[in-house]
C-alpha cells in the first residue's frame, strides 16, 4: 500500500529533516568558506581544507584518535562478545543478572560520571594518565555496546547448526570456529564500527581520563574552539562527520547482515 | 485417552532375528528437564539393519531418546550402548552416529558441496578421498550439479536430500532421523519416504527415525517404538501395532478405532465374548482377558461392513441410524448412531464409481464384521 504524501507530510519530514541536520549542513558548507571570517561567507574554497594538511596539531590530534579507537574498538569486541556468549550461553549461571547489569552499565551512566570515576581509580592506582588510560577508558564505555549487537545475534542463532557440526565429528572450539563465528562475525564487525566511532567522537570520558602528550581530536577542537572558532575547525569537523556516517551506515548494514536468518529455511544471506 | 502403562518391567522387545546382538541398547534410560520428565525408565534393543521408528504425539520425549543416542543429552540416569560399548559419557563428536535434523541445520555460509563435505575434513582425510565421496553422495541423493550452491538457493526437497546426504556420507553405524519429512508437502514427504527405504537398503545401514506421523512410521520403519509420557508403551512392527494393539491408548493413537466397552461374559481358546451396552454381546479375538474383566473392543472402521439387508448370523451385528458421511475419494466414512446414541465408525471402499442406491445420511443401516476383527483390550 503506497499513499503519496501529503503537503502536511512533506513539511512535518522537511521540519524534522531540518532540525536534525541544518546545523550540520552549515557546518559543512563554512567549511568551504573562502573567509577567514567564520560568519562572513567569502565564496567556495578548499583552502581550509589544505591548510589542515600543515596544521600539525590536529593531525597529531587525529594520529592519537585513530589509534586510541582502533586499540579499544578491538579490544572492547573481544571483550564485548565473551560477554555476550556468558550471558546467552552460559545458562543461568549465579550473579548472571548482576552480571548483565555490570555490563550494561556504562551505556546508560552519564559519561560525566564514568569519566570521573575512571579518573579518581587511575588517579588512586597512580598510573600515568594519557594514551593508554583513554584507551582503557573508551574500552570500558564501548564494550557494552559490543555486548548488546552481538548478544541479539546469538539469540536468534539456530543452536542446532552446532549440534550438527560436532554431530559431524567436530570437537566444540573447532564448531566455534568454523560454524558459530563466520555466523556471528557481522554482528562482531558492527559491534566494532560502532566502538570505533564512539571512542572516535567521545569527549567528555576522554577528557577526564587524559594526560600530557595524548590529546585527542576531540579535545583538541574543543579547546580550539574556546580561543575562537577556525574555519580548519569547520574542516576537520566536516571530515569527522564524514567518517562517523560513513561508519554508521557500514555497522548497520552489517548488522542488517547478521540479522538476515541465515537458517536452512533459506533467508538470502 | 488414558495414559495407562504397561507393569513397571520395560516393554519386552523382539527383532525379527533374535540371534543377533542389537546395535543400539538404551538401558533403563530417564531424562528429566527442570521437574518435568521427559524420558522415563526406557529399555530398547535396536538391531543392526533395522528402520526403527519412534512414534508419539509431541512432547512424549521421543526426540529426547533420539538425542541420547547422538549425544546431545546426557541421561540423568541409565546408559546407552552402541555395539556393547556405553556412550553415555562419550561426547557428540567421538560418536560414530549421525543425525538429520529436523530443521536441517544446513550451514547457510557453506555451499551444497562444503556442507557434505564438513563431516569428512573433521576426519582429516585427503582432498581426493573427499571429492570422491562427495561426488558419490550427490550422485545417491540427485544432487549433481548443486555442488556450489548455497542452502538459500535451493528448493525444500533439495535441502532436506543435502541434509541427508551430510549424514550419510560418514557411513554412520546409525543414522538418526529427527522429524526429517516434516517441512515437506504431502506428495514430496510420500515419495521422499520410500527414497529413505531405497537408501536404507543399498547402504545397508541402520535408521532410528522419530516421528509423530503415524502413516510415516508405518510406511517406511520395519519396527515401531511407540511413545508416551515418556515410556514406551508398544514395541512391534507396524502390523502388529495397527492389528494387535496392546492398549486403548496406542489402539487410539494409530488410526481410527471404535472403541467400545464391555465386560468379558466368556470365553474360549479361540472367541471372546464381551458383554456392551451400546452393541450388545460381541464376539473378539481370543485375548488373556478373564470372564468378568472390564474391558475394551477395538474395531477398526475398515473391518465393519456396511449395508440395508440383515447380515448372516455368524457375523457381529447392531443395526443404527447413519449420522454423517465423510467422502475421502478412496474411501467413504460413515458415521452411525446406535439405539442407545454411541456412534460407530465404518469405512468402505468405494470401489465401483457409480452406486445405484448409495447409504445416505438418516437411512437405517446395518453394521457387521468378523469374530476376528474386534481386539478385546484390557487396558
Amino acid at each position: 500500500m503506497r499513499r503519496g504524501l501529503s503537503f502536511v507530510n512533506v513539511t512535518a519530514l522537511a521540519l524534522g529533516l531540518a532540525f536534525l541536520y541544518l546545523p550540520i549542513l552549515i557546518l559543512v558548507i563554512y567549511s568551504f568558506n573562502a573567509s577567514r571570517l567564520v560568519t562572513i561567507w567569502g565564496g567556495w574554497s578548499t583552502r581550509w581544507y589544505v591548510s589542515l594538511l600543515g596544521n600539525q596539531a590536529i593531525l597529531d590530534a587525529a594520529w592519537i584518535s585513530l589509534r586510541i579507537a582502533f586499540l579499544a574498538a578491538c579490544v572492547a569486541t573481544v571483550l564485548g562478545t565473551l560477554a555476550a556468549l556468558a550471558l546467552v550461553r552460559a545458562g543461568r549461571f549465579r550473579g548472571r543478572l548482576l552480571f548483565s547489569g555490570l555490563v550494561y552499565a556504562p551505556l546508560v551512566m552519564p559519561e560525566v560520571i564514568t569519566g570521573l570515576a575512571l579518573l579518581l581509580l587511575f588517579v588512586a592506582v597512580d598510573i600515568e594518565r594519557g594514551f593508554w588510560t583513554v584507551t582503557i577508558a573508551h574500552t570500558t564505555l564501548t564494550m557494552g555496546f559490543v555486548t548488546v549487537i552481538v548478544q541479539a545475534r546469538l539469540l536468534g542463532f539456530d543452536r542446532s547448526l552446532e549440534e550438527a557440526a560436532m554431530d559431524l565429528g567436530a570437537p566444540p572450539l573447532r564448531t566455534f570456529m568454523t560454524v558459530t563465528l563466520p555466523l556471528i562475525a557481522p554482528a562482531i564487525a558492527a559491534g566494532w564500527v560502532l566502538a570505533f566511532m564512539l571512542s572516535l567522537d567521545d569527549f567528555v570520558i576522554a577528557n577526564f581520563t587524559t594526560g600530557p602528550g595524548a590529546r585527542t581530536l576531540p579535545i583538541h577542537i574543543y579547546s580550539e574552539v574556546r580561543l575562537g572558532v577556525k574555519p580548519e575547525i569547520n574542516a576537520i569537523c566536516t571530515i569527522i562527520v564524514a567518517v562517523v556516517a560513513l561508519g554508521i551506515v557500514a555497522a548497520s548494514l552489517l548488522t542488517k547482515l547478521s540479522g538476515a536468518k541465515p537458517e536452512s529455511s533459506g533467508a538470502p544471506l | 485417552m488414558n495414559g495407562q502403562h504397561q507393569s513397571d518391567n520395560p516393554v519386552t522387545t523382539r527383532s525379527g532375528d533374535p540371534a543377533a546382538s542389537p546395535l543400539v541398547r538404551f538401558d533403563a534410560v530417564s531424562k528429566r528437564f527442570a521437574g518435568v520428565t521427559a524420558v522415563d525408565g526406557v529399555s530398547l534393543d535396536i538391531y543392526p539393519g533395522e528402520f526403527f521408528a519412534l512414534l508419539g504425539p509431541s512432547g512424549c520425549g521421543k526426540t529426547t531418546l533420539l538425542r541420547t543416542l547422538a549425544g546431545f543429552e546426557t541421561p540423568d540416569s541409565g546408559r546407552v550402548l552402541l555395539n556393547g560399548e556405553d556412550l553415555t559419557r562419550v561426547p557428540p563428536h567421538r560418536r560414530p552416529v549421525n543425525m538429520m535434523f529436523q530443521s536441517y541445520a544446513l550451514f547457510p555460509h557453506l555451499t551444497v558441496a562444503g556442507n557434505v563435505a564438513f563431516g569428512l575434513k573433521q576426519d582429516g582425510l585427503p582432498q581426493e578421498e573427499i571429492a570422491a565421496r562427495i561426488a558419490e553422495m550427490l550422485a545417491l541423493l540427485r544432487l549433481e550439479g548443486l555442488e556450489a550452491r548455497k542452502p538459500h538457493q535451493l528448493s525444500g526437497g533439495q535441502r532436506q536430500r543435502v541434509a541427508l546426504a551430510r549424514a550419510l556420507v560418514k557411513h554412520p553405524r546409525v543414522l538418526l532421523l529427527d522429524e526429517p519429512l516434516a517441512a515437506l508437502d504431502k506428495k514430496l514427504r510420500g515419495e521422499t519416504q520410500f527414497e529413505l527405504m531405497r537408501l536404507k537398503e543399498r547402504l545397508g545401514l541402520t535408521f532410528v527415525i522419530v516421528t509423530h506421523d503415524q502413516e510415516e512410521a508405518m510406511t517406511v520403519a520395519s519396527r515401531i517404538g511407540v511413545m508416551n509420557h515418556g515410556r514406551l508403551v508398544q514395541v512391534a512392527t507396524p502390523s502388529e501395532i495397527y492389528e494387535q494393539p496392546n492398549s486403548r491408548w496406542v489402539a487410539d493413537f494409530i488410526g481410527d478405532v471404535n472403541l467400545i466397552d464391555g465386560r468379558v461374559a466368556e470365553k474360549t481358546t479361540v472367541v471372546t465374548t464381551v458383554a456392551t451396552t451400546p452393541a450388545g454381546t460381541i464376539r473378539a479375538a481370543a485375548s488373556d482377558a478373564k470372564p468378568g474383566d472390564s474391558v475394551a473392543v477395538a474395531l477398526r472402521p475398515e473391518k465393519i461392513r456396511i449395508g440395508r439387508e440383515v447380515p448372516p448370523a455368524s457375523l457381529n451385528a447392531v443395526e443404527g441410524e447413519v449420522a454423517a458421511i465423510g467422502y475421502l475419494g478412496d474411501f467413504s466414512i460413515y458415521k452411525v448412531r446406535l439405539a442407545d446414541g454411541f456412534v460407530m465408525e465404518a469405512a468402505a471402499a468405494n470401489v465401483a464409481r457409480v452406486i445405484e442406491r448409495p447409504v445416505s445420511i438418516g437411512d437405517r443401516v446395518w453394521l457387521s464384521w468378523a469374530t476376528d476383527a474386534g481386539v478385546v483390550l484390557t487396558q
